[in-house]
């Protein structure tokens, strides 16, 4: 796979990580691996990929899929095929808080584009830009099942609901707070997965 | 107020953990199945209750579990779809997320029904957070016997896995569901066979969504007959409404269905009417993908009756003057709304959400986004109108999944209903989001 199709050309070789589980998630993977009959093992991919992109720097590096293939028993298109799918995946680096603000309809009513232009403004970024501190992507994303409570985005594995101005500038500046967290969208996972 | 039966413990302190569930009751429809029944009685009462899938297609459940395949010796599946994508939904989250065991208890008495050893609960992947809550009730249903080997000393034995998806409408269409779940992308198979015959790894398997399955625990209990007796006609029993738009009080709500379409908007019982003293204009009252209707059609049918919450009465007078009552996501819209750019919100949806396979709707979807952005730029043409109605009508019909009628519907029902907007800001040559006011308003706030 050529490094082009993954935008794995914005990756620092320098603080490349080591591709590959700790023991503990390893246990993970493979007691995810045994909820699915024998020989049906690629069944666990899609969570699989959720661990090794909060485990691997937020995104799955084309390493990554390769090693993902590899525990899995399967070819590393069948991985990409699937990454490139969903776009929960990244396959590109992201900022540690990605701030994904949904658009769709009852958010729309109910000033998300506001957020939006309000976040820009205030990270001083545009949708699909990063920080160049790393620290902070915005995203903006379709319907996230949260209309009754819009306008509202998504960090991590937290709903933030009912946003207003102030709201978000609360929560930007907890994140900042908490920016020694290695990737923000690591909260949660390996508990649930 | 109705009958509430899937979410009336919804505000009790600790009714998300088993101990407090089980003391109002819960599990107890499993006691009575695997004590009392056989699993075709089981299905029977769901037949009798008259209950239809609540995801949106609004199938007669018992009727969808008779069409499942028993052969001899092989698997047989029960899944879960908590896949809930569709724009404007969002009560199997609180279901989810408020009382857990209700899927639960729901997913073994069904399991037992269909005769499923195992069963998968397939949740979006942006629900993260349910899904924890959903592991951690499950671990406790394991810890207390309700789940796993012999439960309650009898001879049924049964599993239950979660799977978070990762981003992706599509994986609501039950095949498409069925291929995530086996670890593809996706791509929505051609039927027949139906996942009755050939689901999950080739073993028949039942699609059911989470709330449809959180019913059968109450008519398990009440019985079939006793739950057919609430609601209107054919559509027995109660629906999960998610409300939300220019609202004064946006939720879940569980209704009786029958229940006036007008009292569910004014109510101080429901939505408690339109936000900031504005009037109503336009209601899309299933998600996304079913017809928008403007306040007269509503409220009332075209012969004038009081318009209910029920498949028939919302389905009245047809695409002409009807709409569906689908997953229940109920948006309302104020009379400031640009119909036009609500639209374009629901057709970027579809554009993004389309897995690619089917040209018609590939092609299609991306092809009405980019005319609608020229109607929000102020570059749209008067025969612009005409060529989006070409398009949609070209798309519905003609895709392998029901995606493609998803995204025709709502641009044929905008303009059936709404063609003086389209026409107006052609003619103008400028595009005024008189909404945003409104908005801004309701933030600053």
């Amino acid at each position: 796979m050529s490094n082009q199709i993954h935008g794995a050309q914005h990756f620092d070789k320098s603080k490349r990580l080591e591709i590959k589980f700790s023991e503990d998630v390893m246990q993970i993977a493979q007691s995810i691996i045994s909820r699915y009959p024998q020989g049906k093992q690629k069944s666990a991919l899609l969570p699989i990929l959720h661990l090794a992109q909060a485990e691997f720097g937020g995104w799955l590096s084309p390493e990554t899929m390769d090693y993902v293939a590899s525990i899995l028993k399967i070819k590393s298109i069948e991985v990409f095929e699937v990454a490139s799918f969903y776009s929960m995946f990244n396959l590109k680096p992201m900022g540690k808080c990605i701030l994904e603000i949904c658009q769709t309809s009852s958010c729309w009513l109910n000033g998300a584009e506001d957020i939006v232009k309000y976040i820009e403004k205030k990270l001083n970024i545009k949708v699909g830009e990063t920080t160049e501190d790393g620290m902070f992507s915005i995203k903006v994303v379709e319907c996230l099942g949260s209309c009754g409570t819009s306008p509202m985005l998504q960090c991590g594995a937290s709903y933030h609901e009912n946003l207003t101005f102030a709201k978000v500038d609360t929560l930007i500046e907890n994140y900042k707070s908490e920016s020694k967290r290695k990737s923000y969208t690591d909260l949660d996972y390996k508990n649930t997965l | 107020m109705g009958k509430k039966l899937l979410i009336h413990n919804d505000k009790v302190p600790g009714i998300n953990t088993l101990e407090v569930y089980r003391i109002h009751g819960g599990y107890s429809s499993v006691e009575k199945a695997l004590k009392t029944m056989t699993p075709d009685q089981v299905t029977d009462e769901v037949k009798k209750s008259g209950l239809r899938g609540r995801g949106g297609a609004g199938f007669p459940t018992g009727l969808k579990w008779s069409f499942l395949a028993k052969p001899e010796g092989v698997e047989r599946y029960l899944v879960c779809n908590a896949d809930e994508s569709e724009p404007g939904t969002f009560k199997d989250r609180y279901l989810m997320e408020k009382i857990p065991h209700a899927l639960i208890e729901g997913m073994i008495t069904s399991s037992f029904a269909l005769g499923a050893k195992t069963s998968y609960i397939y949740i979006r992947g942006e629900y993260f957070y349910v899904a924890r809550i959903l592991e951690i009730a499950l671990a406790e249903a394991y810890a207390a016997g309700w789940l796993g080997k012999n439960i309650l000393g009898t001879n049924f034995s049964h599993d239950c896995f979660i799977q978070v998806g990762a981003g992706a409408y599509i994986c609501g269409e039950e095949t498409a569901l069925l291929e995530s779940l086996e670890g593809k992308r996706g791509n929505p198979r051609i039927k027949p066979p139906f996942p009755a015959v050939a689901g999950l790894w080739g073993c028949p398997t039942v699609v059911n969504n989470v709330e449809t399955i959180a019913a059968v625990c109450p008519i398990i209990n009440m019985g079939g007959e006793e739950y057919a007796k609430i609601g209107i006609g054919k559509s027995t029993g109660t629906k999960l409404i998610s409300a939300s738009g220019h609202i004064n009080k946006p939720g879940v709500y569980e209704i009786e269905l029958g229940l006036p379409v007008e009292e569910f908007i004014y109510s101080e019982h429901y939505c408690s009417g339109i936000r900031n003293g504005k009037k109503l204009k336009a209601v899309v009252a299933g998600g996304s993908s079913v017809p928008i209707l403007p306040t007269e059609l509503i409220l009332k049918t075209a012969k004038g009756e009081p318009r209910l919450m029920s498949y028939e009465s919302l389905s009245d007078g047809g695409f002409q003057t009807g709409t569906m009552l689908g997953s229940g996501g109920f948006i309302v819209m104020d009379e400031d709304t640009s119909i036009v750019k609500n639209l374009f919100t629901f057709t970027r949806f579809y554009h993004h959400e389309s897995c690619g396979q089917c040209s018609p709707c590939r092609e299609g979807t991306g092809w009405m986004e980019k005319i609608l952005q020229k109607f929000l730029n102020g570059t749209a043409i008067e025969s612009d109108v005409e060529l989006l109605w070409d398009i949609q009508s070209k798309i519905e019909g003609k895709t392998i999944c029901p995606l493609g009628e998803a995204a025709a519907w709502p641009v044929a029902a905008a303009i059936r209903h709404f063609k003086q907007e389209f026409l107006d800001i052609a003619k103008n040559k400028k595009f005024i989001d008189i909404s945003h006011y409104n908005r801004l308003n309701k933030i600053v706030a």
